[in-house]
């Protein structure tokens, strides 16, 4: 039996003393593990601050909830920021009807993101620079 | 009238991601629902699914989690039954306020929940057998 899977990815940059993972794919139960361990080794790393870039995801389910839940403590644990980057709105959704919107720090761009963030600059493109990792 | 799409699984996480592509297949072909109530039915339908499969990964069962998708003139009906050792939903751990940081414990628990409040009706039905998640999404 043939199985679609849409895998995920996960690309790490650093942005000043913050780290930004950018997930693309879908995320649920299959896949959510792989989500948790790259958040837990960016985090063992004690950023700063830490963006999950959601924007080029195209399904998260309640596990993958979940792993954003225990990575919001990992952060909190060790004084650390965390926002995530969200403008799809089937995934605002899903934030606001499990009351995580009031959680997490939602941001619409990853510039809005890291605008107060120290040591990040913006191009003229209003992008920032970050040096992947 | 109605048509039926069946689909059988597997017990095993790597399936969701095709069971939730037959959904989208079979009611976007006629544009059965808009876009937005589509999402949520693929969620829900993947957030049962993964109960199913839980469910019979404890009970170590490697029977097939039997999918069938009803598309009639008024709603589509997801039913999702498996050969489990069952849950009651009413013995769920309620999640403390989103205010409160004692929420930051708990990573596990808004499957039920979302399939309540994405769908127009969520209905859980146990027998000796196994459970039976049924949900409905007005057309």
């Amino acid at each position: 039996m043939s199985v679609l899977v849409i895998e995920p990815t996960f690309e790490v940059a650093e942005y000043g003393r913050w780290a930004v993972m950018r997930v693309t794919g879908e995320i649920d139960m299959a896949t959510a593990p792989r989500l948790r361990q790259h958040v837990q080794t960016v985090t063992a790393r004690k950023p700063a601050g830490l963006v999950l870039d959601l924007d080029r995801v195209g399904f998260i389910d309640s596990t993958g909830l979940g792993v954003m839940v225990g990575a919001a403590k990992r952060m909190r644990m060790i004084d650390g920021g965390f926002r995530i980057v969200c403008s799809q709105n089937h995934l605002i959704h899903l934030f606001e009807i499990t009351r995580l919107n009031e959680v997490f720090d939602l941001y619409e761009s990853l510039e809005e993101a890291l605008t107060s963030v120290e040591g990040v600059t913006v191009d003229g493109a209003g992008n920032p620079d970050g040096v992947a990792t | 009238m109605s048509e039926n799409f069946d689909i059988e699984i597997p017990p095993a996480f790597e399936h969701l991601a095709m069971v939730r592509s037959v959904l989208s297949t079979a009611l976007e072909a006629e544009s059965v629902l808009k876009e937005e109530r589509l999402q949520d039915l693929r969620l829900a339908l993947s957030e049962a699914t993964t109960n199913a499969i839980e469910a019979h990964n404890r009970s170590d069962t490697e029977a097939n989690v039997r999918i069938r998708i009803t598309v009639a003139n008024t709603k589509v009906t997801v039913r999702v039954t498996d050969q489990g050792d069952g849950f009651d939903p009413s013995k769920l751990k309620k999640h403390p306020p989103v205010t409160d940081p004692e929420r930051l414990e708990f990573e596990r628990g808004l499957g039920v929940t979302l399939m309540r409040r994405l769908t127009d009706s969520c209905t859980i039905t146990q027998t000796k057998k196994g459970t039976t998640v049924t949900l409905v999404v007005q057309r």
